[in-house]
């Protein structure tokens, strides 16, 4: 028994992704119909084209009848998958592997989330019944367990590892501002971050993402069909994705310094891209920024840093814009906030922009025009430190070779 | 030869750490306010949880008992038991009975006398009796009043370490305080009536508990005199004091006054005769005898003469004494005790209400919710919490033992003071905390002061009410509670 991966075998020719925000005046159904229309359009395809469709939410409706019900789709195909905050990469892992196998033709992976009409900030979900003894810290305190483990395990004091994290929002909100699709589109000073107001341990607000509504979306085909719908489509190298077994919160060995998940998804999806050394054949990554300590630890748990080194390379501005590997260049979950279903398909879609080099010039990744690297990766988490799911893929705009 | 004797054969009481000092109520409303503290429940604690942690002080790790009887005045529950709570969060056996006595504060006294009567009849039986007392903001009885919780196990034999030679009583119908059911705080009528009747009362009772004793009042070494009628308890202190003086040896000192706790905990009710014999009990030298008298719609009086079996059971455990948890309180501010107790509602986190445990998981995982007991793997040893089927380390199917935790020590791994959770008492800390008998729990953890806490300090747990549902359940688990108590009582919350 063995796992295969699908290298080379897909391509995505087309794809959509609605500005993300506060979309006051537009429902999941509306958000959904702008990423279809999009992705549609991008590959001059109508939507009776579509064979299949899996679509990624959390809890912006339920069954694919969200989908087929809002596009008034012909008796299509539609599946509903659900992962956390994986959920959108997740659409897409699927979509992927019933075009791979050769069931479907052409398959769309769309994602949507409406989280702003909750009226509440942060996450929300509604749990099943339960015995109530679940420990009820918040998201930004699962993650912020992250930060004192770290500067422990990295021999920072505390105020050396807030100025490292308050490097990475800054980052991050920097390359947000240059891209009309993120939400928060405003350049920050070092002093904002560190001063915004605490909302878990040293996290300040301004050390989380943000809550917004959204949706995106791919068009996949095989491989060997791509250039009859683009010249310029992008391949699929690795699909990685891992659910851990949850030791985090019952394995006194864990100690929320590194997130397991992760690194076992990035030795598959390595593996299966054929990558040998991330930090040098990676032109960029979207990585799943939901807290800044989460993108410091993700730094090493991607491969990108030596452990324990991450904070060195984040303050050497190694993945700033400019730096030796962007990481978030289109500003992240920081800049767009994080509808569940859409994020991981917004990630690619950064590396749709960036590979086929038509990302606005002021963030355009340079290593890609210059043809010196040629891949991208994006890193999407769902779930908790040490209780999670983990997904990548790899993406490069030249076919097997 | 002589019957063996029959009373209390363990002990144990639980004072919470908060302390409110009396003199910020009067800074806070211009009026009230007084001198000394009150021990306050925290937003986490209740007659049952408070009644679940005496029940440890007493039971120890290794307690029996064929029954418990749960006493308050201020229950959690109407219609559902609250001790069948306390007997799981004791991880007691199933066949053993739990029985509530709710409603009056007289109902302590009341679960003495049974657990004791059972206790005789060959059925050891712990008696918890907790209340978390309540007033009006500026209220004589918000001001007098304290939280605690004790717990007797009432047994026969060797084991006694104080024998209830005797028991008297009176009782009588008059209208002295009330509350209905629902209500925050008691009514009082005014407190000239009912003194005259309570001093009456009381000296039937204590003539009666005397006379089965075959004791007078110089005999008695310690006298502790408990109630909500915080002027009859003084007066009938004093009248006895007087009797005792026409006839002792010593007329300056006829017995030791058990000091009531007025000054530093307040009137504990239902709680308060368990608290007081426990007080007693702490000091007492074998053969010494006490005269517990309680004043509540009527009056009970009880002497105990302490056995020779007291001393090492003092040694022997392992739970604080009363002085030692009174003396280790910290202080929680006016506003914050007012929130907790409901009298100053505050603005809601933005966040969704947390929603209600339900019944049949809380019921299948029983034994982990209330008793905190993991699963322990037979093929490898690993220690799992929650308790689950699978073993995270070998992978074994169904080959668990179940294993109390809940009597354990751990240490903080890590933590989170996390300021957006719903908490009535912000931050909820949030911690991994790991056992040295292997495994680890996250948890949050209380009595605890997020701006001093570090990895590695050492934690112990308790249980408590974690909040309550719109619709009123009470979610109940346990807490991890930092080992070293503050002692420092000047120390804000």
């Amino acid at each position: 028994m063995a796992t295969h991966g699908i290298r080379d075998k897909v391509a995505i020719v087309g794809m959509g992704c609605t500005p993300f925000g506060e979309h006051w005046s537009k429902s999941a159904e509306d958000l959904l119909v702008d990423a279809n229309t999009e992705a549609l359009a991008s590959a001059g395809l109508a939507q009776a084209d579509i064979d299949a469709y899996w679509l990624g939410t959390m809890g912006s409706g339920y069954s694919g009848q969200l989908l087929s019900r809002t596009l008034k789709l012909d008796y299509k195909p539609v599946t509903r998958v659900e992962n956390f905050c994986a959920t959108g990469s997740e659409a897409f892992r699927n979509a992927c592997y019933a075009v791979a196998s050769g069931a479907v033709d052409v398959a769309m992976a769309i994602g949507v989330e409406k989280l702003k009409d909750s009226g509440y900030s942060g996450l929300v979900s509604t749990p099943p019944p339960h015995d109530g003894t679940a420990v009820a810290i918040t998201t930004p305190a699962a993650f912020g367990l992250l930060a004192p483990a770290y500067a422990k395990m990295a021999g920072l004091d505390d105020d050396t590892l807030k100025e490292v994290i308050t490097r990475i929002a800054w980052k991050n909100h920097y390359n947000g501002a240059r891209n009309p699709r993120a939400q928060f589109r405003k350049e920050l000073s070092m002093e904002a971050i560190r001063n915004s107001p605490k909302v878990s341990g040293m996290l300040g607000v301004l050390d989380c993402s943000g809550v917004s509504d959204g949706s995106a979306a791919a068009i996949i085909v095989r491989a060997e069909d791509a250039y009859q719908y683009t010249d310029k489509p992008i391949f699929v190298k690795a699909l990685s994705m891992v659910a851990g077994p949850g030791d985090g919160p019952m394995d006194p060995t864990f100690d929320y310094t590194s997130i397991r998940e992760v690194v076992k998804c990035a030795d598959a999806a390595y593996a299966e891209a054929g990558v040998r050394n991330p930090r040098e054949e990676i032109a960029m990554a979207e990585v799943h920024d939901c807290f800044t300590p989460t993108e410091l630890v993700l730094m090493e748990d991607l491969g990108f840093s030596e452990k324990g080194e991450a904070w060195r390379d984040v303050m050497d501005g190694a993945f700033d814009l400019d730096g030796a590997l962007p990481v978030n260049p289109d500003g992240g979950l920081k800049s767009f906030g994080h509808p569940i279903g859409a994020s991981g398909l917004r990630m690619l879609f950064e590396c749709w922009l960036q590979l086929r080099q038509q990302a606005p010039p002021e963030r355009q990744v340079q290593s890609i025009v210059t043809g010196e690297r040629k891949l991208g990766l994006t890193h999407n988490l769902g779930g908790r430190p040490g209780d999670c799911v983990s997904f990548i893929s790899v993406v490069g705009a030249e076919p097997a070779s | 030869m002589r019957t063996p004797p029959i009373g209390v054969t363990a002990y144990g009481v639980y004072l919470p750490i908060w302390r409110l000092q009396r003199k910020d109520i009067g800074a806070a409303l211009g009026s009230g306010g007084g001198h000394g503290s009150r021990s306050a429940a925290a937003d986490d604690e209740d007659s049952t949880s408070m009644g679940v942690e005496a029940g440890r002080a007493a039971l120890g790790r290794a307690g029996r008992a064929s029954g418990i009887v749960f006493a308050t005045a201020t229950a959690a529950y109407a219609d559902k038991s609250n001790a069948a709570i306390v007997h799981a969060a004791l991880g007691l056996d199933r066949s053993v009975s739990a029985y509530d006595f709710v409603g009056a504060s007289r109902s302590g006294v009341g679960a003495i006398v049974a657990a004791a009567d059972a206790g005789a009849a060959g059925r050891p039986t712990l008696a918890v009796l907790s209340d978390v007392r309540t007033g009006m903001p500026s209220s004589a009885d918000e001001r007098e009043g304290g939280d605690g919780a004790a717990a007797l196990l009432f047994g026969t034999g060797d084991d006694v370490v104080a024998a209830l030679i005797g028991h008297g009583s009176a009782s009588a119908e008059f209208l002295d305080r009330w509350r209905i059911p629902g209500e925050s705080s008691s009514k009082l009528w005014e407190e000239r009536f009912a003194e005259g009747a309570y001093l009456e009362l009381a000296k039937e009772a204590v003539d009666g508990a005397l006379k089965a004793a075959g004791l007078t009042m110089a005999d008695i070494d310690r006298v502790a005199v408990g109630g909500l009628h915080r002027r009859a308890v003084k007066a009938f202190a004093k009248s006895l004091s007087r009797e005792a003086a026409a006839h002792s040896v010593d007329p300056q000192a006829p017995f030791l006054l058990v000091d009531d706790l007025s000054d530093t905990i307040g009137a504990t009710g239902t709680a308060q005769p368990g608290i007081l014999l426990a007080t007693a009990l702490d000091e007492a030298a074998p053969e010494e005898t006490i005269l517990i008298v309680n004043l509540a719609d009527g009056a009970d009086a009880l002497v105990f003469e302490a056995t020779a079996s007291l001393p090492a059971f003092r040694e022997n455990r392992t739970a604080k004494s009363v002085s030692e948890q009174v003396t280790g309180g910290r202080t929680v501010d006016y506003q914050r005790y007012l929130t907790w107790r409901g009298y100053l509602r505050r603005e809601a986190p933005r966040r969704p209400d947390p929603d209600r445990p339900a019944a049949p998981p809380s019921a299948r995982n029983a034994d982990w919710k209330f008793g905190l007991a993991a699963s322990r793997c037979r093929s490898c040893g690993t220690r799992h919490m929650p308790a689950i089927r699978v073993c995270r380390h070998c992978h074994s199917v169904d080959q668990m033992d179940r294993e109390r935790v809940a009597d354990e020590r751990g240490t903080i791994a890590t933590y989170q003071a996390d300021l957006l959770a719903y908490t009535l008492s912000p931050p909820l800390i949030g911690a991994a905390v790991n056992f040295a008998g292997g495994g680890r729990l996250m948890c949050e953890v209380t009595d605890a002061d997020a701006s001093t806490l570090k990895i590695g300090d050492e934690v112990e747990m308790t249980f408590r009410r974690l909040y309550t549902t719109g619709d009123g359940v009470h979610n109940y688990f346990w807490k991890a509670r930092p080992v070293g108590r503050a002692t420092d009582a000047d120390k804000e919350a």
